[in-house]
């Protein structure tokens, strides 16, 4: 089975508003959010920090604490949100030869959850990470990535070439267990009724895989929107996904714990939270092949996705003639017979305009659409208002050498550590050539799963967040005892809302027909529209809004 | 009294065990088979303990002196025992086996006699049910105690020499705490009269405590001497690793360094693995440099990756038409000792001082990565493959990064292991440098301190030897050149798959490989 890990390709959330007390964000005015102090307990010293989505600006949405717009321009196409799926649309729209669109984000900078940061060692990721090789029904994945230089050729093959040094390097992952590092995620060491659910569920899996429905659909393709939509499959969505292990008779703690990890990887949420549909998705979705790797291989960068959505970034940037407004918050939303009318708040000038759009693209979360909209049709915000969001903090730790540890297994690209709430760290500088292994930083993700998530969220923002750089340091210790010694600076970013929660029944949930099937000028292209938050998703809904505009 | 005797004996319990998991440890580490190694340790040890029970009963008198006295050789033969084993096997490799577990029996059946000697020594004190209860719990706690240290604590901090001279410590301390115990009661027993009988046996005369004193005094001595110049000690054993005179060591923050000299043989070692013998080192970098280079009458840029010894160098500099080298070694220590040193900058011939080269201290990739520069002849000499930041110097994303280096007729030479001792691992670099765009011309030669050793000619055309060589090697001439290309049976090409970032199979093919070698 293959190695899947943390924040798996997560789109745009550039307008996130958290529910913080306001003086807090006035020390956190310039965006990101930041504030650093010395921890000197003890011998070792290091710097900590913290950093976040700019949600001063967000929040002012609570109280709608903007300037009146001073003038109104006209705009063909705007596009509000600079994650994956806004700038999927814009990749598409000028794919097109349209270029009279233009994209808002309310960041200083694009890439919504995929954004990276750099030091003078390496860049990394302070989100999603990578990307599974592109299945044959993810066409426009692949387009873009042989834009962008990854796919080199094959674009329509079973297995196409990609550059191979984005392919991740081997060892691609370990498991912290009993003291010991093992290869694969996979625990090793158990007993052999639990070595067949293995096999087992692998064969389950691998069926899945195989079958199609009537009209050749995939049971659990990925973009989802194209997968089979026959009850036999989609009434997996009724139960979680421990449930549903149970009923096929996996008692296997191992097993457990894998799907587990597997829910918390790329859903933030613990396998009894997750629907089975979503959970399935998981294992029996990416099936991607390339011809100069292996089945289980997935794309990767020092700075995560953060690599995608720079080169995108760029990529439109030699195209079309000032594409993007950074630092832009969409304050208001008025939609009317062929037009729709959006107040953009232009954060570093202090000032709002009004834009007439004949088309406005949403690849901004759902909750922020809601907040904005100022005429949705009736139904539309009580079922939008049942999207959940998982909170989720990362964490990087700058290290001056890799750590040490007992090993057998080596520094893998993925490290996760068993029985934790968080799910490990991979290393930023894996994919490097270098003689010798210096300097690196570990991103270390932790989503706040296994309680509801509004109280998570809470609790995220509420505990000081030194108390979060020690318990994250307190888990780390187990493995890597001396990390403090080797540790130059620690930093964290609190995601509010880092990915909504595949809950059961969301497949079916009203909230995503009431987003695929808004009418008029509003488009909406965020991940939200398949309720799970994937690079993927998001491009396919990018791409969709980006065609239907 | 009794509460002294019964806290000697969690001591001495603790010792015992710590002496026995040193001796377990220290032989997994030098003979490796640590299930082996501590099970027959352990066994051993305990037969020991048993022997010594057994011998106690020929202890009829003086229970105190022999008490005090077997302290104080436990202290010295455990307290040393690390060091004896380091030297042994450093110096003398066969008898390591029999001095182990000599040491072991020695210090087991020592500590074997000390429990019933002190049991006897208390039972005069309490009922025969307490004796066995109580020592037998604090001799099971101290073994708790140590158990719980050793690799916690005392093993990674203070290593093993210093901890097995504390514990020696620790009994020769013991040792002198039992004098002062024992040396007052003999003085309290002619007071009052009721004691004579139960405390006379143990009581030691004067003379024989001072005597005692004076044992301790030149232990403890030993001990903690030991314990100050356990690195010198440390250094000592090393220099047997190494067989000859270790004439330069140094810790450099990539490596460990170190030149030894027998007579006139000259040999570095990186972090203990032979890199040249300077008897034989000039059919290593004949084999390196000539076969490419006299085939490249235009040749003007070289660069040579790792070769901080400036002896490829050498034997570019032998090339009059090469205006420059460029070598990038990522250790300054390194190039610097060859750089500086008279003996070593004599077997370079001063490569590295030479205007013609430039030496560039930075990490190989990393420059090739950021420097545009075009080379007629890029020279490889990087470490084995042994781990996976090494294996991807040697995979195809490294190869199609070295192509962009080279001149249109340029060739790149590739140190690539032994063809003979691993096999698959040299075919898996022919294989990765094929499928990486580059014709390959595969040969090897034979260098007595490594054996059959392997390299490879890559370019964008196929390799033709030479027919003559303008700069004369030492090792093989134009038409003996010829059979180096050509492989017998057992050094044949066998199929393997491509070396990739994503998977790394040279690095499990070579750890494979060497580690049937070892066996």
């Amino acid at each position: 089975m293959a190695a899947r890990d943390a924040l798996s390709a997560h789109p745009a959330d550039p307008q996130s508003t958290h529910p913080m007390d306001r003086r807090r964000f006035l020390t956190a005015l310039s965006a990101p959010a930041f504030a650093a102090c010395d921890f000197k307990n003890g011998a070792p010293e290091f710097k900590g920090a913290v950093f976040g989505p700019a949600m001063a600006l967000g929040h002012r949405l609570r109280n709608n604490d903007f300037p009146a717009p001073a003038e109104t321009r006209n705009l063909d196409i705007a596009i509000v949100g600079g994650g994956v799926a806004g700038l999927s649309a814009a990749w598409r729209l000028a794919k097109r030869g349209i270029k009279t669109f233009r994209l808002f984000e309310l960041e200083d900078a694009l890439g919504g959850n995929s954004r990276a940061g750099s030091s003078a060692v390496t860049p990394y990721p302070w989100g999603a990470h990578y990307l599974p090789l592109p299945t044959r029904e993810s066409v426009h994945v692949r387009a873009l990535l042989a834009d962008l230089g990854v796919l080199k050729s094959g674009i329509d093959s079973d297995s196409p070439v990609y550059d191979e040094r984005a392919i991740v390097n081997g060892p691609q992952d370990r498991l912290y267990r009993n003291g010991l590092w093992q290869e694969g995620l996979l625990p090793r060491m158990v007993a052999p009724k639990e070595l067949d659910q293995y096999k087992r569920f692998e064969e389950l899996i691998e069926r899945f895989k195989q079958s199609q429905d009537l009209f050749g659909r995939k049971p659990f393709a990925i973009p989802s929107l194209l997968a089979s939509r026959d009850v036999r499959t989609t009434s997996l969505d009724a139960t979680d996904m421990r449930r549903w292990l149970v009923s096929q008779g996996f008692d296997s703690p191992a097993l457990h714990w894998y799907v587990d990890y597997a829910c918390r990887d790329d859903y933030g949420s613990l396998s009894r939270d997750t629907s089975a549909w979503a959970g399935l998705h998981y294992f029996a979705s990416r099936e991607g092949r390339a011809k100069n790797a292996d089945t289980h291989a997935v794309l990767t960068w020092p700075e995560g996705n953060g690599f995608l959505t720079r080169r995108t970034e760029e990529w439109l940037q030699e195209r079309v003639a000032e594409p993007f407004s950074r630092n832009s918050l969409c304050a208001k939303l008025v939609t009317g017979r062929g037009f729709a009318e959006i107040d953009i708040f232009h954060a570093d000038q202090n000032r709002s305009v009004r834009y007439r759009c004949k088309r406005v693209i949403w690849a901004a979360p759902s909750f922020v659409l809601a907040r904005v909209w100022d005429n949705p049709p009736p139904p539309f915000r009580p079922a939008v208002a049942d999207i959940q969001t998982v909170p989720w903090l990362v964490a990087n730790l700058h290290l001056r050498e890799p750590p040490a540890d007992t090993g057998p297994a080596p520094l893998a690209w993925d490290n996760v550590l068993y029985n934790s709430n968080a799910l490990g760290y991979v290393v930023a500088t894996h994919q490097v050539l270098r003689v010798r292994p210096g300097a690196t930083v570990l991103t270390y993700y932790w989503p706040h799963s296994g309680e509801a998530p509004a109280a998570a969220r809470k609790r995220l923002f509420d505990t000081p967040w030194p108390e979060w750089i020690k318990a994250v340091l307190a888990d780390l210790k187990r493995p890597h005892p001396d990390i403090a010694k080797i540790l130059e600076r620690i930093e964290i970013w609190r995601w509010g809302h880092g990915m909504p929660q595949p809950s059961p029944g969301f497949l079916n949930a009203p909230a995503r027909a009431a987003l695929a099937n808004l009418k008029g000028p509003l488009v909406f292209a965020h991940s939200d529209l398949s309720g799970m938050s994937l690079f993927e998703e998001a491009n396919y809904a990018g791409v969709r809004a980006a065609d239907l505009a | 009294m009794r509460h002294a005797l019964l806290f000697s004996v969690f001591v001495v319990a603790s010792c015992g065990l710590a002496y026995e998991l040193i001796a377990a440890a220290l032989s997994s580490y030098v003979l490796g088979d640590s299930v082996t190694q501590f099970s027959t340790v352990i066994g051993t040890y305990l037969f020991a303990m048993g022997v010594g029970s057994w011998l106690s009963r020929y202890i009829e008198r003086g229970l105190a002196i022999r008490f005090i006295q077997i302290e104080i050789l436990v202290g010295v033969i455990g307290g040393f025992s690390a060091v004896i084993l380091f030297l042994v096997f450093a110096h003398l490799s066969g008898p390591f086996r029999l001095v182990l577990y000599g040491l072991v029996f020695v210090t087991g059946m020592l500590v074997g006699l000390e429990i019933p000697l002190i049991m006897r020594i208390l039972k005069n004190e309490l009922a025969f049910k307490e004796v066995v209860s109580q020592v037998l719990t604090f001799d099971y706690l101290g073994a708790l105690a140590v158990s719980i240290l050793f690799p916690l604590l005392l093993a990674p901090h203070l290593g093993l020499m210093r901890t097995s001279m504390m514990f020696g410590l620790f009994n020769v301390l013991v040792a002198l705490w039992a004098i002062a115990l024992f040396g007052r009661d003999s003085g309290i027993v002619p007071a009052a009269a009721g004691q004579v009988e139960r405390a006379a046996p143990m009581a030691l005369p004067p003379s024989a405590a001072s005597f005692l004193r004076a044992q301790c005094a030149i232990a403890l001595l030993l001990l903690v001497g030991g314990f100050a110049f356990a690195d010198k000690l440390t250094a000592l054993a090393e220099e047997g690793i190494y067989a000859d005179q270790i004439i330069y060591a140094e810790s450099t923050p990539y490596q460990r360094i170190v030149v030894t000299r027998w007579r006139d043989d000259l040999r570095l070692h990186l972090n203990g693995n032979l890199q040249f013998s300077s008897r034989d080192e000039y059919r290593y970098h004949d084999a390196l440099v000539h076969p490419a280079l006299a085939t490249l009458p235009g040749a003007k840029r070289v660069l040579i990756l790792g070769g901080g010894d400036g002896l490829a160098a050498r034997e570019v500099l032998r090339y009059p038409q090469i205006e420059s080298i460029t070598l990038v070694d990522l250790d300054r220590n390194m190039t610097n000792l060859f750089a500086k040193a008279p003996l070593l900058t004599a077997l370079n011939q001063n490569a590295l001082s030479s205007p013609k080269v430039k030496v560039l201290n930075q990490d190989a990739l990393l420059w090739l990565e950021q420097n545009p520069d075009m080379f007629d002849l890029i020279l490889i000499d990087f470490p084995d493959p042994s781990n996976f930041s090494l294996g991807k110097l040697y995979s195809s994303a490294f190869y199609r990064l070295l192509e962009k280096h080279l001149s249109a007729t340029g060739l790149a030479v590739i140190q690539s292991t032994s063809p003979y001792y691993a096999r698959k691992s040299f075919w898996c670099i022919v294989a990765t440098l094929e499928d990486a765009g580059f014709r390959t011309a595969p040969y090897h030669a034979y260098v007595p301190s490594f054996g059959e050793w392997g390299y490879i000619i890559a370019g964008r055309g196929t390799f033709v030897p030479p027919a003559a060589f303008p700069v004369v090697p030492r090792s093989f001439d134009a038409p003996s050149l010829k059979a180096l290309f050509e492989f017998p049976p057992d050094m044949a090409r066998v199929p393997t798959e491509v070396n990739r970032l994503n998977n790394q199979v040279l690095v499990r093919y070579f750890e494979e490989e060497w580690r049937r070698v070892m066996r």
